[in-house]
């Protein structure tokens, strides 16, 4: 069976999400810096949460809600991003037409 | 509760390199970020839907979902600190400036949004880091490494790397002089500091460029010329 590259390339994101519950959990280098200057204090919480921390809300199992997050994420994003160019393509070959 | 508490201590469990909470960031240099980036996008927006064809179009989301998933991937680096994939300078290479500008914008976006991370008040001010300096940084170095390189291969890996690299410190550069702007650190602390940990984070960013640049030319060598067929057109003038 063929498969689209484009189609592939959905999965290999979403298979790299599965990668996400082994990440490490050190600060990063932004974090690292505020913390070891003292500036981390001014961060303020966002006025609302939908999926903090990459963690699917009311899922028990951490490394289940961090991949549900991901895949979450992963096909918003390439659906946003492939039917909004699709659109745009669409527009202009019409108008070229 | 949370609100109420107006200042506290954010909970990172999977930490973000240069996803800046609100609050790093001064409200006036937050609303300028908003206008630049706007206006960058908009033309952005204009330069891509010129350039779109059959391939660019579901590379768009490919390339977006893939930057997307990576970022959740922290790596080590030295002394407890973690870094992970920005995916601009990648993003600039297979789909050009204007249309990484447009897949960074919408990852960053996207996480602000959805998954808090990096605040919504300095959002302007990521995206500027993350989805603009850091594309245009990589994209120019990557332009750079074309014209010396002599070999198409070794132009794609060496010159992917270090215009990974590039973009991550650019993007780093840029967030020391926002924090060091906004009164948050003085330059003279944060630009080294900033500076010497993401040499480090940039060279797992070179890596995974290179790692992914290397499986799409294993796998399907003709989407590294993904944008020729609109430049092609756009010469034309058709």
């Amino acid at each position: 069976m063929k498969v689209s590259w484009w189609i592939a390339g959905y999965f290999i994101a979403l298979a790299v999400t599965l990668i996400a519950p082994f990440a490490s959990a050190s600060p990063d280098g932004l974090e690292k810096v505020a913390e070891e200057q003292g500036f981390m204090d001014s961060a303020r919480e966002a006025p609302f949460s939908l999926i903090a921390d990459y963690a699917f809300p009311g899922v028990e199992s951490e490394a289940l809600a961090t991949v549900l997050a991901g895949a979450v994420g992963v096909t918003i994003i390439y659906l946003l991003l492939a039917g909004g160019s699709y659109l745009a393509y669409r527009a202009v070959s019409n108008r070229r037409a | 509760m949370l609100l109420s508490s107006g200042i506290s201590v954010l909970r990172w469990d999977i930490p973000h390199p240069l996803h800046a909470p609100d609050g790093f960031f001064s409200l006036p240099l937050a609303i300028a970020g908003y206008v630049v980036v706007a206006l960058v996008i908009a033309f952005a927006i204009r330069r891509t839907s010129g350039e779109l064809n059959e391939r660019m179009v579901p590379m768009m989301g490919v390339m977006a979902a893939f930057i997307f998933a990576a970022q959740m991937i922290n790596f080590p680096v030295a002394g407890g600190t973690s870094g992970h994939l920005v995916g601009g300078a990648l993003a600039a290479i297979i789909l050009g400036p204007w249309a990484a500008i447009i897949v960074m914008t919408a990852v960053v976006g996207l996480q602000a949004l959805l998954f808090q991370d990096g605040g919504l008040v300095v959002l302007g001010i990521n995206l500027f880091n993350m989805s603009i300096v850091s594309v245009l940084a990589g994209y120019a170095v990557y332009f750079l490494a074309r014209k010396i390189g002599s070999s198409s291969k070794r132009t794609l890996f060496v010159g992917g790397f270090v215009s990974a690299w590039v973009s991550v410190m650019m993007a780093a550069v840029f967030t020391a002089f926002a924090l060091a702007f906004s009164g948050t650190s003085p330059l003279s602390l944060a630009l080294p500091a900033l500076a010497v940990v993401h040499a480090l984070i940039g060279i797992g960013e070179g890596l995974i460029t290179v790692f992914a640049l290397s499986f799409i030319r294993v796998a399907r060598p003709q989407l590294l010329q993904v944008r020729r067929g609109a430049q092609v057109q756009l010469a034309e003038g058709v």
